[in-house]
This record gives C-alpha cells, structure tokens and sequence, in this order.
C-alpha cells in the first residue's frame, strides 16, 4: 500500500511536471503582459505536430526538436504581430474570445494541412526503456526525461528572468509598464520576444507529449483548460505558483484516480462507490481550483505588481 | 414607463424594431415559401437569444464574464427531461422547476463566486460548468454523456408545446418579456447600482453599498432567465445531453452576446441570430467551416467589439 | 461607409450560401449525417469516403434512380446534429439518413428522422435504447450494437480460460456498456474494473493499478485518441510485453496509424477489418485505397454497406420510395454483397453477423499494422436487447 501511494505520487508529479510544461509559458505571458491566451494549446499542437513530421520524414529527433521549438515560436510571433499586439491593453474577456477564434482557425488548419487522422510521434529510441525506481514498478525513461525537461524549463525561465539584462526588462515591464516605455526600451519588441519564448515552452511541451499522447487536431484544448486550471491556482502571472500548482493538481488527480474508490467503497455500497468514484475524480480538480479561489481569490501566490 | 417609449427612447430603436417585426413574421413567411425548416432554425435563434440576453445582464452591465453559462440551459433543459422521465409533462411544473432549480443552482455558483473579479471570475464560472457538466456525464439515470431523450412537450392546460409555429411564437413572447423586464431591471436604481459596481467598485463601496448582494441578484436573474432559455430547448429539442453544458458552449453564448453588442441587451438577438446562422450556413459549405468562423470572431472583437448594435450607430455617427 | 461596407459583407456572406442551395428537385436525395470537424473528424471522413465510393460504384444511381449524397456535420454535439438533420428532411427532403458516429447524436436523431417517415441506416453503433424497447421498422444498422463485439471478447478470453481480466473504459454510457458486454460472456475473474475520465490523457496512474492487480490479461474500450494514448503508453510502460491486450473499437484504420508499433501483439475483436477475405471486401478494400489513398476502416465498410443496402431495397420497389413500408421489407432482406460477407438483420434490424479474433500485425509496408484475421469467434452473433424490441 505504501508503494502504491508512493508510486501514484510519482505519477502525479510526472503529470503535474507535464502540464507545467504548458502552464508556464501560459502564466509568462500572462504575467508580462496581462494576456489570457487561450490560444496557447494550439502552439502546444504545432509543437507535436511539426515535430512528428519532422521526425518522420529525416528520421533525426534533434531535428524534428529543434523544427518544433522554431515553428511555434515563428507561428507565435506571427500571431503576436498580427492580432495579439492588439488585445494587450484589451479586457480579459475580449482576450478569451478573440484567442478562442485563433485556436478555432488554426485547430482546422491542422486538419486541412494534416488531415483529421492523428498522426504519428515515434519516441527517440534512446530515451525508451525503463529504471526500477520502485521494487516491481519499471517506471517509463521517457516520463523521467520529462520531469527533467519540465524542472530545467523551469530552472532556465528563473535564471533568464533574476539574471539576464532581459529578464531585467521583464521584470521592470511587469512591474511598471509606463516607466519602462518612458526609459526608451522598445517595449514592443519586448513584447514579442516574451510571446515568443512562451510560444517556443508551448511547442517545447508539445513535442515532448507527443510520444505520449494522441497527436491530433484539438490535442491542446483539454490540455490548455488543465493549464488555466494551474495558473490560476498558482495566482496567475507567477512561475513559482504555476510549478507548486501543477504539482499540486497532478498529485491530487493521481491520488483521486486511484484510490477514491477503494476510500468510497470502505463505508458506500459498492455499487454507489462504483458510480460516484470516476465521477467525483474527473471533478476533483475544478473542485480544488474552486475551494482555492473561494478562499484566497488570488490564488496561492499571486505576484506583487504595480 | 409605457413600453413603447422604452424603446424609442433607445438609440437602437429603429433597428431593435426591424429585428423584432422580422423575426415576427418568420413563421407566415417560411410557410409561404413552404419552407417551415426556417422556423426551427429561427426558434434556435430566439432560445439562445434569451441566453445572450441573459448573460448580457451580467457582462455588460456588472462586468461579470461568465465561461460557465451553458450550465444554466443544461440545468433548464435538464429539468423539463427529469421531470418527464418520472412521467410528469406539466408545462407550468415544468418551467417552475426549470426556474427554482437555475436559482438554486445560480445561487450557490454566485455566492462563491461573484467576490471575485477578472480572469479569476472567468475561471472559477469555468470550474463550476465543468463540475455540473461532469456530473450529468455521470448520471447514468438520465443518460448520461449519451443524453436523455424526452417523450412529451411542456403541456400547458391549454395547449402544449409540440407545434413549431406555437413553440416560436412562445419563444418570441418569452423573449419579449425577458426584453422588457431585464430593460426595466437595468434602468432601474438596482441597475445604476450594477452599472457603477461595474465602473468602479470603490466608490460604490465608499458610498456604503455592499457590491456582494448587488451583483449575486445580478447573477441569480441571469441564470434564472438562462434557465427558461434551457426548458425551451428541451422541448425544440426533445432532448438533453451534457455536450450542452460544456465550456465550448458557454464560450459560444459569450460570443453571441459579444457579436450583438454588449451592454444592449437586444444586442443579444442579432448576436445569436448571426451565430447560429453563420455555424448553419457556413457548415454546409465547407466542413472547414471553422477555419473561417475563426477570423470572424477575432475580427469582430479586434474591430467591432461593440458588436453590430456598435456598429450600426458608429454608421450613423458617420453620416453626421 | 467603411462600416457600413463591412456590415453588408456579413449579409453576403449569410445569404450567398442560400442562393446556392436550390438544387433541381428531381433526384433521390440521401443524407449522410457525421461529426465532420473536431476530433471525431476522422470517422466522419471514412462515413464520407464509404459513402461516395459505394454511389460511384452504382454509376450515381440506388434502384436505378439518380441519387445525391447530402453531407452534414453534426460537430458532435447533439443539438446540432438535430438541427442538421431538420434541414436535411425538410429542406432537401431526403429519404434517407445514413451515417452518424456518436451514439449521442444518433439518440438526438432519431425521433425527428423516425417520425418524419424517413428511414434511418445507421453506420456506426448503436446504444441499448435503440436495439431493445425504442427500435423501429424504420431503423437499420449497417454496422452493430455497441455490445456485440465485447460479448465476442468476452467469449474469446473465457473459452481460452484466461484466470483474470483488469477491464477499462472512459466513463461514459458506451463504456459502462461495453464492460458489462465483456462480463456477460467472460466468467473469470475481473481482478481491476476502471471507469477514467474521457477526457484524461495520461494513464499512468490507471497502469500501476494495472500492474498492481496482476491479471493475466487486459480489456479495453478506448475510441479514437483516447485508444491512441492508452495503447502507446500501455507499450511504453512496458505492460504490453507482460500482459496481452484486448480491445474493441480501440485499434483500427482511424488509430493504428497513430499508435505505430505500440499495436505490436495485442488483439482487437469486430466483425470486418480490411483482411477479411471475400471476393466484395477485397474489391471494396482496393478501390477504397486507390481512390482515397487511405486505409478503409469499419465506419467506411458500413457506409459503403449502407448506400449498397438502400440501393438493394430500391432495386426491389424498382426506384419507388413513396411506399416506405415496400422499402423497408425490401431492406429487411439485406439481398446485397456484403463487405463482411453473409450476414442478415436481426428482429430489431441489427445485423446477426460473425466476429473475428484479430491480431495487430506489421504489414509489409512502412510502419503500419493491421488487423490479421486470427480466429472466428462467433458466428451468426446477434445482440442482447433484440429481445426486448417488439418487432418480430
């Protein structure tokens, strides 16, 4: 029992690690610029797709890597200059709506560029195999890789932004917008760049999940809404809250799949626990995100601005 | 004030006019060219007009942005199918309960959410859809993701629901009453208080009013009226399944209300007149329809999102 | 002006599709309802394909009558579907519905086409409800009863005496009805039964209480992407090697392709796949891959089947469709080749039809696998709720 729940945590924390991937260029931009970008899942698709086909017409996964990482940020900075630009200074929910329409288009390009059938990711071979971490339960290489892509995104965003001149500028924009834009930094050329490092996470995170996952046309929505889920328990704008948050969610939705109905059937019937196990796991997650904003509307660590 | 008046009084009022005599004689009409599909589509547009209408009272005139609104028609719509299910077709136990339940449900949603503003309202309206949407998944009783047909129309004493031209012309009446008392509920002194709330809370705090009880009657009335809109679809459709509570659909609504015009009301009608006639029409020219249904929405909030009341009265700024 | 402009451009762009709809009244009109866009996209794209290919065998003509396919898209939701499918009846006025993925949008349909006098030939599954008590003379089934292939399954792994099963599915009504197919045949022990959220896409957690239960083998139902993921990381965990897996409507021509050599060794149970050898399948089978440059899959066959069924029932009232009650007992006898060879319509007009064992297996080409025909498992199978349908 007490591997099992060790081994469920395990899962739960290579889940969470997966969907910080996502959130955190989600919760970047947002940070930076104050934009909700639904549309976010689709650089997330872009990235498994382009690195599918990549990979699957030379062969190489460094090139279909690197294809993904400089696709998503291309298809983002072009996004970015053409309609993104735009919603900045926008309400929240002109920015749902309209990136709402971009992830409408670009969800059916895929599928007149691709087809609707989901395409095929193959796993670079030498990340295949397994390690016995735990006694009798060989854990899959490939999801330690992405724990460890997952926790190096996070460690290079926060080295970036406490040490570089750019992230210097980040901060100073997130801080105080006007005051940056008076001291002759071009702030929209900042803008851009930022949109584009989070495009470029976002593919990141798709070319990781595709060995993983079905990649297919709408691949990022359910995926993206886990992500919101994430940041905005995390208090949106901030990395170190996406990070505790995705942990947090992956762990709980793990613990809820595997062992609410062994709990529920201890004092339900077991018809009852049968039924309302699956039920309540599938709502255990909006139901955290709901008992954390009605307690600290904030999130857990909403970031100090202005 | 006389209805009339209210209407004119409007800077819309021609075009509010137009609409309504339109939508009016949709029925005549289609069966003149023996064509009565329209009047399904048409009824279509009325549901969710009263459900853009409804969201409308809490985004544009208390900046509350609801992605969780669908709930309100499953929970109406879910309604009329339960209550048929155990063998009950009263229309009035019908839209009674359609009623009560919305409440109750809008009620517990708002009091746990309207303290919070922004993108978290956003995501916690969001949260409550997915949970109430996942738990009509998991009612295997009424069917679950498959959905629960229903055997019989709302009947009233004196007639039921099942004739398309009754159900659109109770559609249109329904429509005209949430119009009217939702046009009065703004202007009224309640409304002022939602509109300043919306503008700018802390004065409103500072002037002694509590911005809680304001905006949870807000959000209450608009899940109720959302509710009606769902006992309606229930009986266009004869039937209920969760795809009509999920957050795409609560998107679409919002879009409807963004494309009519926020803050209008009326905005409402043409926004779920255009949506569900360009998804129809669109959709049976190209399985791609997507493709261009997407620019479409990022161009109307980019360049018009006063929706096309806005633009309507930005056209006749311009002849001025 | 600029506004106004833009404003006009809306009302073009509504009404111009309008225009181009009145179509000469004269031929036979069958619509073909599918989830065309969205995810299930793909099996709306195998109902056309079937579809078009099966009418341009037939030179364009069912019963001799000049024929035309109205496509809709049902986006998976069901209101839409009902919507969609209004239009078809009462604008384009056709007889026939064909088509339709989701049991959802099927239930959502089927009143309005039943009570509108036209007859509705489903070419993917069909829910409970419609088989037993709701069934109608107006309803066939090209394709099956969701139940039928898990009871194959079942029987398969019971006969094999195979000590334990762990059986999943997503938590929905489809899901429930398939595990439940699977015990009614299977008597072994069900050492894990797991219910997961479909809209979830990782199963690792659901993997270790796989491995924690130890069965000797595992059933799935896993449509479209959620089969791709659970099969690809049921592979990758290394399970694949261990305990043999068995699926229904989890490994076909919409997914193999995705899951690659994930596939390798597991076992999937239906009543057609592109192997099945008869002299119409393999006709079908390689004018399908020649016109369409794709793999047919089950939803293609039963298109395909489903144009070729209306068409046999016409050829018996010579064209006439005004006598519905003509068609249909002309339709009861399925007098047609079938892409699954002999097979015949039950009470409740589901087909009674042989199910196979199929073994995921490399193709010489590429990648890919495909579906070895193994073993018959059943033969003449028909469904569980025929009895509760009052047809006779």
């Amino acid at each position: 029992m007490l591997l099992q729940l060790f081994e469920q945590t395990l899962n739960g924390i290579q889940f969470g690690v997966m969907l910080f991937l996502i959130a955190a260029g989600l919760t970047l931009v947002f940070g930076i610029m104050n934009l909700i970008n639904i549309a976010h899942g689709v650089l997330y698709m872009i990235g498994a797709y382009i690195c599918a086909s990549v990979i699957s017409i030379t062969g190489s996964f460094w090139q279909g890597f690197l294809a993904a990482i400089v696709g998503a940020l291309v298809v983002g900075v072009v996004i970015e200059v053409l309609v993104f630009r735009r919603l900045y200074y926008r309400t929240h929910l002109d920015q749902v709506l309209a990136t709402f329409g971009v992830t409408m288009f670009f969800n059916e390009l895929v599928r007149i560029i691709w087809g609707p059938t989901a395409i095929y990711a193959s796993m670079p071979s030498f990340l295949a195999g397994h390690v016995e971490i735990i006694p009798g339960a060989p854990f899959p290489i490939y999801r330690l890789t992405i724990i460890g892509a997952g926790l190096a995104a996070g460690l290079a965003l926060y080295l970036v932004i406490t040490y570089t001149r750019l992230g210097m500028l980040i901060r100073a924009g997130a801080s105080n917008r006007a005051m940056i834009d008076a001291l002759g930094v071009n702030i929209k050329l900042l803008y851009t760049v930022v949109f584009g490092i989070g495009a470029a996470l976002a593919g990141f995170a798709g070319l990781m999940a595709g060995p993983l996952l079905t990649v297919e046309s709408g691949m990022g929505n359910d995926m993206l809404i886990l992500a919101l889920v994430v940041i905005t328990i995390g208090g949106v704008g901030s990395i170190r809250g996406a990070l505790v948050a995705s942990l947090m969610i992956g762990v709980i939705d793990a613990m809820g799949r595997s062992f609410l109905r062994p709990v529920f059937s201890s004092f339900l019937p077991q018809t009852a626990a049968d039924a309302a196990a699956p039920a309540i796991a599938s709502m255990l997650i909006y139901l955290t995100m709901a008992l954390v904003l009605i307690f600290r509307p904030q999130g857990l660590f909403p970031p100090v601005t202005r | 004030m006389p209805f009339s008046a209210m209407f004119f009084r409007s800077q819309h009022s021609i075009a509010i006019l137009v609409v309504l005599v339109l939508l009016a004689i949709v029925p005549p009409v289609a069966a003149a060219f023996n064509d009565d599909f329209y009047v399904g589509l048409a009824t279509r547009v009325l549901i969710f007009a009263i459900a853009a209408i409804s969201l409308d009272l809490i985004v544009g005139y208390a900046g509350m942005n609801s992605l969780g609104h669908a709930v309100y028609i499953g929970v109406g719509a879910y309604s009329v199918g339960i209550l048929n299910f155990y063998g009950i077709d009263n229309g009035f136990v019908h839209f009674g309960v359609a009623i009560l339940a919305s409440a109750v449900v809008a009620l517990f949603i708002g009091a746990s959410s309207v303290r919070t503003s922004g993108i978290h309202f956003i995501m916690i309206s969001l949260a409550f859809g997915q949970m109430l949407y996942y738990l009509a998944v998991s009612v295997n009783t009424f069917g679950g993701d498959d959905g629960l047909r229903i055997a019989s129309h709302s009947n009233f004493a004196i007639g039921t629901l099942k004739d398309p031209i009754v159900l659109y012309y109770v559609c249109f009446a329904i429509l005209l009453v949430v119009l009217f008392l939702l046009h009065q509920l703004v202007e009224s002194r309640f409304g002022m208080v939602l509109r300043a709330i919306k503008s700018n809370e802390a004065r409103v705090v500072s002037v002694g009013i509590s911005p809680y009880r304001y905006r949870l009657v807000g959000f209450v009335i608009s899940g109720v009226v959302c509710g009606i809109a769902g006992a309606l679809l229930a009986n266009q459709n004869l039937f209920i399944s969760p795809a009509s509570m999920h957050w795409s659909r609560s998107g679409e609504i919002l879009i409807m209300t963004i494309l009519g015009g926020m803050g209008s009301l009326s905005g409402g009608i043409l926004g779920a007149g255009i949506y569900v006639g360009l998804e129809y029409f669109l959709s049976r020219v190209t399985e791609h329809w997507q493709a261009i249904m997407g620019p479409i929405i990022v161009l109307v909030i980019l360049f018009a999102n006063r929706g096309v009341f806005g633009m309507l009265s930005a056209v006749r700024r311009g002849r001025k | 002006m600029k506004r106004l402009l833009k404003l006009g451009l809306c009302i073009a762009v509504l009404a111009a599709p309008m225009s181009g709809m009145v179509q000469a009244q004269e031929k036979l009109k069958i619509g073909v309802l599918s989830t065309m866009s969205g995810p299930g996209g793909v099996m709306g794209r195998h109902h056309r394909d079937g579809a078009l290919l099966a009418l341009e065998q037939l030179n364009g003509k069912l019963g001799g009558v000049e024929t035309a396919l109205v496509f809709g898209d049902d986006q998976q939701k069901p209101d839409i579907g009902r919507q969609v499918v209004e239009g078809m009846l009462k604008r384009d006025g056709v007889k026939f519905v064909t088509g339709i993925v989701f049991s959802n949008v099927l239930l959502a349909v089927y009143d309005p086409v039943i009570s509108a006098g036209a007859i509705l030939v489903a070419a993917s599954g069909g829910p409970s409800e419609v088989a037993g008590k709701k069934c109608s003379p107006q309803f066939f089934s090209t394709s099956w009863q969701n139940d039928q292939a898990p009871e194959a399954m079942g029987k398969y792994l019971n006969d094999k005496n195979i000590k334990s099963v762990a059986i999943l599915a997503p938590n929905m009504v489809a899901g429930k009805d398939m595990l439940t197919g699977f015990k009614r045949n299977y008597k072994g022990m069900i050492a894990a039964e797991i219910y997961t959220n479909f809209t979830q896409v990782d199963y690792q957690s659901e993997l270790s209480q796989i491995r924690a239960a130890k069965p000797d083998a595992v059933f799935v139902f896993y449509p479209g992407g959620l089969g791709i993921q659970f099969v690809k990381q049921y592979a990758q965990a290394g399970l694949q090697k261990q305990i043999p897996l068995y699926s229904v409507y989890t490994q076909n021509e919409t997914t193999l392709g995705a899951i690659g050599d994930a596939a390798d060794g597991s076992y999937e149970a239906g009543f057609w796949s592109p192997d099945l050898k008869n002299p119409t399948n393999e006709a079908f089978v390689a004018a399908f891959r020649k016109k369409f440059n794709y793999n047919p899959s089950e939803y293609a066959a039963a298109s395909y089947d489903a144009i070729r069924l209306i068409d046999s029932g016409l050829r018996q009232t010579k064209g006439n469709t005004s006598d519905t009650n003509a068609v249909i007992a002309a339709m009861k006898k399925a007098d047609f080749q079938s892409v699954r060879g002999q097979f015949k319509f039950n009470t409740n007009h589901f087909p009674i039809q042989d199910y196979y064992l199929f073994k995921l297996t490399k193709s010489g080409e590429g990648n890919t696998f495909y579906r070895k025909q193994e073993s018959l498992i059943l033969k003449g199978h028909g469904d569980f709720y025929a009895t509760n349908c009052a047809m006779k």
